[in-house]
């Protein structure tokens, strides 16, 4: 075992490489394995206090952790954009704790670590998605007993969840459920695919990359495997469907990205803008041009980087 | 040799000794000044004035010293005290959106007039221990740049934007907007209403407060809201003397609000819609603020016609057991001496143990002759 101690100097106590300790690393990669050997099974493992509040990250920045090496290069997003908070703050400490190589570019990245959103850009054979997840309890809203929801997944008894989403499309006309959208993995366990848009679903069907899952607070890691099936749970008449736009991104004009909106004054002004911040700076420097890329720069909402 | 305990007088007057040699603790160790624990300790002081129900940093700050920093004797410090001060009236309601930001975040926009001000927040703080603070002589960085750009005096309520399409839950005082409820003037009664509510929450335990709002969002409620908006910041209280007629300025606050958006709730009549969780406390207090939403949302159940099934939507669980100085009380009376119920209790084991005995030895006595048979 090959044990990576960064001593800085002898007055303060030195942290581990990616800061966790070997022990748990290896406890960590072990539970990842028998994750991707069952796909969408949630397996317990003992996760560590981490310098991160719960809830925001921990799960997947302990997997993180787990598997990086100085080889690797680090992509973090959050709401699938590079520049925001909790992904910013998330790149500092692997670059601190681990010497990681960092990028924004997702065709770089070997390990992308997200909250929220699967890049535009299609993924390769050979990356690694690191998702962080709150909830990764598919029936959690339905039972809030764990011993109760742990038998039904052991029965693959999920009649429950159909019901759910015929209410649903019994009540409103179709399933209300807009991200988080429940999945059924390799045929046999349903799974959550954490809080991704359900725009976002399609993207994990049959990936060339590999998906792993932490949730930190919750004490689970899952996994699938590449080129697995991941089918939206539906019905044959009310079959699954995606988010849309009317407008294309005010900024680079894409047509078939994730949105955000964004409000830019009060008096109900809205824009529409591209959430994954990389993709929408890559079009635009490939000369794309949204119908508001002049007032956005004019306001200062956007920088364009030389 | 055991002498019944008499005479408890000089004992709980050598009690009294001990506690004020513990909370001075190593007298070689400087004395902390109230003003250093309401400066140094802003975060503490505020959950003291919240749970004690009195806006007054520099009373928060000599509770937590007499009390070594225990929240709970702390508020009901200043409890105690503010159930002395004699009420001379109500102020006009705190206009929010006229708050001096310190710290403002939306969940919901990702940009939106008056912008994101992330504000102090130990959020983005990796939890690394920062051993230059065991070391009192050299002097702190503690100087923060200034903005290049100054605050809008003016931000718009995340939830008025959504308001403004109509897609929010409206939300008017009631008919006449009466004076709110004061729960600590008059008892309470359930179904309780939303005034009563709030107050209640918000005097209410952190702890209690968030494992509540915790367990909604968990899977014991069936919510996971967004964060519509968390504002930090001083707003004035305004009061009219009525010899006046007019408002008068009697100084700044510091409030933190936090309103959640919720999943929408919509019916035949009701078109489907985004409803609200709302939370004030006072200080700089987000964790507060943000579990007392929660909840708030969750006790709306009976308004929206939902079936209230788990605690955080029964107002008579939450507001009962929410209140820290009350329930500290009822839990740690089990201390106090219960002689003469203990008594009763022994001398009633005692004797149906000894009939059920005598019973037994009554049946065996009958049995024998059978067995002989």
């Amino acid at each position: 075992m090959t044990v990576h101690q960064s001593i800085s100097d002898e007055t303060k106590p030195a942290y581990n490489y990616a800061y966790l300790d070997e022990q748990t690393k290896r406890m960590i990669r072990r539970a990842l394995l028998k994750a991707v050997a069952v796909p969408g099974y949630q397996v317990p493992f003992g996760s560590r206090e981490m310098p991160l509040a719960r809830g925001w990250g921990t799960g997947g920045i302990q997997v993180t952790a787990a598997i990086i090496g100085p080889d690797d290069t680090l992509k973090v997003i959050d709401q699938g954009a590079d520049d925001t908070t909790n992904a910013v703050s998330i790149r500092r400490f692997f670059e601190r704790t681990a010497d990681a190589r960092t990028t924004e570019a997702t065709d770089e990245a070997t390990i992308i670590q997200t909250r929220h959103r699967i890049p535009e850009a299609p993924l390769k054979s050979g990356q690694i998605m690191v998702y962080q997840v709150p909830q990764p309890e598919p029936l959690r809203k339905l039972e809030p007993h764990e011993a109760e929801t742990r038998k039904m997944h052991a029965w693959a008894e999920y009649g429950l969840m159909q019901v759910k989403l015929y209410e649903n499309i019994a009540r409103f006309g179709e399933v209300t459920t807009t991200y988080d959208y429940p999945v059924m993995v390799n045929g046999r366990y349903v799974m959550a695919p954490s809080p991704i848009p359900k725009f976002d679903n399609p993207k994990m069907q049959m990936s060339p990359a590999l998906q792993l899952f932490g949730a930190g607070r919750e004490k689970r890691i899952y996994a699938v495997p590449p080129h697995t099936s991941v089918r939206s749970l539906d019905f044959e008449d009310h079959p699954f469907r995606i988010q849309s736009w009317e407008q294309p991104c005010a900024l680079c004009g894409a047509a078939d990205s994730y949105l955000d909106e964004v409000v830019i004054d009060d008096q109900g002004g809205r824009m529409f803008v591209c959430s994954d911040s990389h993709h929408c700076e890559t079009r635009r420097a490939e000369g794309h041009r949204g119908a508001m890329l002049a007032d956005a720069s004019a306001l200062h909402l956007v920088e364009d980087k030389p | 040799m055991y002498v019944a305990v008499k005479g408890g007088e000089a004992a709980i007057l050598a009690t009294h000794d001990l506690v004020a040699e513990a909370r001075r603790g190593d007298e070689s160790v400087p004395e902390l000044a109230v003003a250093q624990i309401r400066e140094q300790m802003g975060l503490a002081c505020a959950r003291v004035m919240n749970e004690g129900s009195l806006y007054d940093p520099d009373l928060a700050a000599l509770a937590l010293k007499q009390a070594q920093g225990d929240a709970i004797e702390a508020a009901f410090l200043m409890r105690a005290y503010r159930t002395t001060l004699p009420r001379f009236g109500s102020s006009e309601p705190l206009d929010t959106a006229k708050m001096a930001i310190r710290r403002r975040v939306s969940a919901t926009y990702k940009d939106l007039p008056g912008g994101q001000v992330l504000g102090p927040t130990y959020d983005y703080t990796h939890r690394l221990f920062d051993f230059a603070l065991m070391d009192e002589t050299a002097p702190a960085e503690s100087q923060a740049r200034p903005a290049a750009q100054s605050l809008d005096a003016f931000m718009p309520r995340v939830p008025d934007i959504l308001g403004a399409e109509g897609l929010m839950e409206e939300e008017a005082p009631p008919e006449g907007d009466p004076r709110p409820f004061d729960l600590t003037r008059e008892p309470v009664t359930f179904p309780a209403d939303r005034d009563v509510r709030l107050q209640a929450m918000a005097r209410g335990d952190e702890g209690f407060m968030l494992g509540l709002g915790y367990s909604v969002q968990r899977g014991f409620g069936n919510s996971h809201p967004f964060v519509g908006e968390v504002r930090v910041g001083e707003v004035a209280v305004e009061y009219v003397p009525e010899e006046l007629g007019f408002a008068v300025d009697l100084g700044d606050l510091t409030l933190t609000e936090c309103q959640m958006v919720n999943q929408f709730a919509g019916s035949k009549e009701v078109l489907p819609q985004f409803t609200r969780g709302y939370g004030l406390s006072f200080g700089h207090s987000e964790r507060k603020a943000m579990s007392m939403s929660l909840v708030d949302r969750a006790l709306k159940a009976r308004e929206f016609g939902e079936t209230a099934t788990y605690p955080a939507q029964q107002d008579e669980f939450v507001l009962y057991h929410s209140d820290n100085v009350e329930a500290a009380g009822f839990v740690e009376h089990l201390k106090l001496p219960h002689y003469v119920d203990f008594q009763g209790e022994l001398e009633l084991i005692r004797r149906i143990r000894k009939e059920r005995e005598q019973r037994l030895a009554d049946q065996q006595d009958e049995a024998l002759p059978e067995a002989a048979e």
